[in-house]
């Protein structure tokens, strides 16, 4: 994982948005998803996307992952179109549930890509084994998922979403199923990994404790039609070492402070004389 | 049986504790004793449900008047005599005696049992030609939308026609098939209407397999950048097992069904549906001699479900659910 980096000197944007709309025919007319979207994301950059529903962010994941087509504007991914990117396999994704094959153990399970693209059966286990390390599921390799809980199935689907060495990870609300013990503890393995691989990663949560925590930047959508409302840099760690993020900082000042910041930024610009701070808005 | 116990082992492994395996290894030692014990709990209320039958069989031929039970001319309950109700034991001591008077005669169990041997043959070969058109139905079903619109509502009209109708015809086109070497046999044209009645369960139940994959994988697979065959083959089919597995019992009882059937209707020599007729024509003077190609049919229906039932126990990682504690 380590050789793959991608602190590579060539400066591409790991996704390039612009102007991209996005609109659904539906029976009762069209629905705007999208509207006017433009968005760069750089190498090694950590984004979460946050919103009420329906603001569009799991489309936005959608489209840069090519499972969508947007109906107007640019979208690049390493300067190349999406599909391509797609096809490259150039990006890891893991959605809201873990999607892991039943009939398949947890090590075949994370193989699975490596299967489809036919990388050797020898490299194969190298490299399953070291991505179940990653995520601490060893010794539950010959393990199937219905006897892993939701977090180790989760972990799994992290694991299998890193094997090709995806320089950007696409993650959409993959700890929204998860309680916030298990969902917290996955955050902070999150940071370790992402800082680890050294991958680009697209996060779409409810959740704005958990924005501030992972991100450098938090994208505040605003919905009908979705839009972007602000882009919240995070201090904690914009500047800072990834891997330093660590437990503590979910105690720190400056981490309510960013709280505060995007729960603003959620409500409109103005400020919330809400509750005592640090309780969380999901 | 196994999802009870998948359950419990999941139960067992909160949340990667190391102690997760062994206290899950215990789960599955224990689940595996109680699973020998429901086999045997299963196997028992099976002889019971025999011995039940056995029971009213001679409970009824002991109560009931001897010309049945007649209301307004019609009869509602059959004769009780010994030639339309033999004894049970009649019946079972019949199996072991010769089948005709000649000294060379072989015992009855023995004439029933190669009759069963050979429809079983031959409603193998039926189900044989049913799975691979029924599959093959269903891929081209669930691959192209319009396919299943125009095949389904024929798929399901075929089942309406009447077996004993076409298979004479059946048999009278068969007799002008030749092509070089190869001659169409009568056991043949039995095959093909075994087929006719096992590919229906089979197409059905594939197409609606391979259909099954949740939106989350068939969108993986296409993240992955996999194509058409890759799909089906690292999901579509593994998915469509649980499907499968009813699908291909059901179809096996069906080319057992319709080969006996077509056995009748054809008047094929050797197999069981012949010997059915020709000792049912006997039973005025030797009425247990009747049953015993009746218990070889059912015998054979058995094995027939039976065998596809080993085929689950093969494929039982495929019946997994993605579900968890």
């Amino acid at each position: 994982m380590t050789e793959a980096t991608p602190t590579t000197p060539d400066s591409t944007a790991a996704v390039e948005v612009r102007g991209v709309d996005k609109v659904f025919e539906t029976r009762t007319g069209q629905v705007h998803a999208l509207d006017a979207i433009d968005l760069v994301i750089a190498p090694g950059e950590f984004i979460s996307l946050i919103g009420p529903s329906g603001c569009g962010k799991s489309t936005l994941m959608r489209l840069i992952a090519d499972l969508d087509e947007p109906t107007g504007g640019t979208l690049t991914v390493f300067g190349k179109t999406a599909r391509q990117a797609r096809l490259d396999q150039d990006y890891g994704i893991a959605f809201q549930q873990a999607g892991l094959l039943p009939w398949r153990t947890v090590a075949a399970n994370v193989a699975l890509p490596l299967e489809l693209h036919g990388v050797g059966s020898a490299e194969r286990r190298s490299r399953v084994e070291h991505l179940l390390d990653m995520v601490g599921l060893s010794d539950f390799a010959d393990r199937y998922p219905d006897q892993l809980s939701g977090g180790m199935q989760q972990r799994v689907a992290i694991a299998r979403a890193l094997a090709e060495q995806p320089r950007l990870l696409l993650m959409d609300e993959p700890f929204g199923a998860l309680d916030e013990m298990t969902r917290e503890k996955m955050q902070t393995e999150l940071v370790r990994i992402s800082a680890e691989t050294g991958a680009a990663v697209v996060f779409v949560t409810h959740s704005i404790p958990e924005a501030v925590f992972l991100s450098d930047r938090v994208v505040v959508m605003s919905p009908r039609p979705g839009r972007i409302q602000q882009v919240v840099p995070m201090r904690l760690g914009a500047e800072a070492e990834r891997a330093a993020r660590t437990e503590e900082l979910r105690e720190e000042r400056a981490f309510f402070d960013m709280v505060t910041a995007v729960r603003e930024a959620l409500h409109g610009g103005s400020p919330v004389s809400s509750g005592p701070r640090g309780v969380e808005t999901r | 049986m196994t999802d009870l116990r998948e359950r419990e082992t999941a139960d067992a492994v909160p949340g990667g504790v190391p102690g997760g395996i062994r206290s899950a290894g215990r789960a599955g030692r224990v689940g595996r004793s109680r699973r020998a014990g429901r086999t045997a709990a299963a196997w028992a209320w099976g002889l019971v449900g025999i011995l039940a039958l056995a029971l009213l069989w001679e409970g009824y031929k002991f109560l009931a008047p001897a010309d049945g039970v007649v209301i307004a001319g019609t009869r509602v309950l059959p004769r009780s005599t010994d030639l339309a109700m033999p004894h049970v034991w009649d019946m079972i001591a019949r199996l072991a005696e010769p089948v005709t008077r000649s000294p060379s005669a072989q015992p009855l169990w023995l004439v029933v049992l190669l009759a069963a041997l050979t429809t079983l043959g031959i409603a193998a070969a039926g189900w044989l030609v049913g799975v691979v058109v029924g599959i093959g139905l269903a891929l081209v079903m669930q691959r192209w939308r319009i396919a299943e619109w125009g095949l389904l509502p024929w798929i399901v009209l075929s089942q309406t026609v009447p077996l004993i109708a076409f298979a004479p015809v059946v048999k009278s086109w068969g007799s002008r098939v030749e092509i070089g070497a190869f001659e169409w046999q009568d056991w043949m044209s039995v095959a093909l209407i075994a087929s006719y009645l096992a590919f229906f369960p089979i197409a059905v139940g594939a197409l609606k397999g391979l259909q099954s994959p949740d939106r989350i994988h068939t969108e993986l697979m296409q993240t992955y950048a996999a194509g058409y065959w890759q799909t089906l083959v690292k999901l579509r089919f593994p998915a469509a097992v649980p499907y499968l597995l009813p699908a291909l019992r059901l179809g096996a009882a069906n080319a057992v069904i319709g080969a006996v059937v077509a056995e009748v209707s054809t008047g094929l020599q050797g197999g069981i549906g012949r010997i059915l007729i020709q000792f049912a024509g006997q039973a005025s003077g030797d009425p247990a001699k009747a049953w015993g190609p009746i218990f070889g049919a059912i015998v054979l229906g058995l094995v027939a479900a039976g065998s596809v039932a080993l085929l689950g126990a093969i494929l039982k990682n495929y019946r997994r659910s993605e579900e968890s504690a």
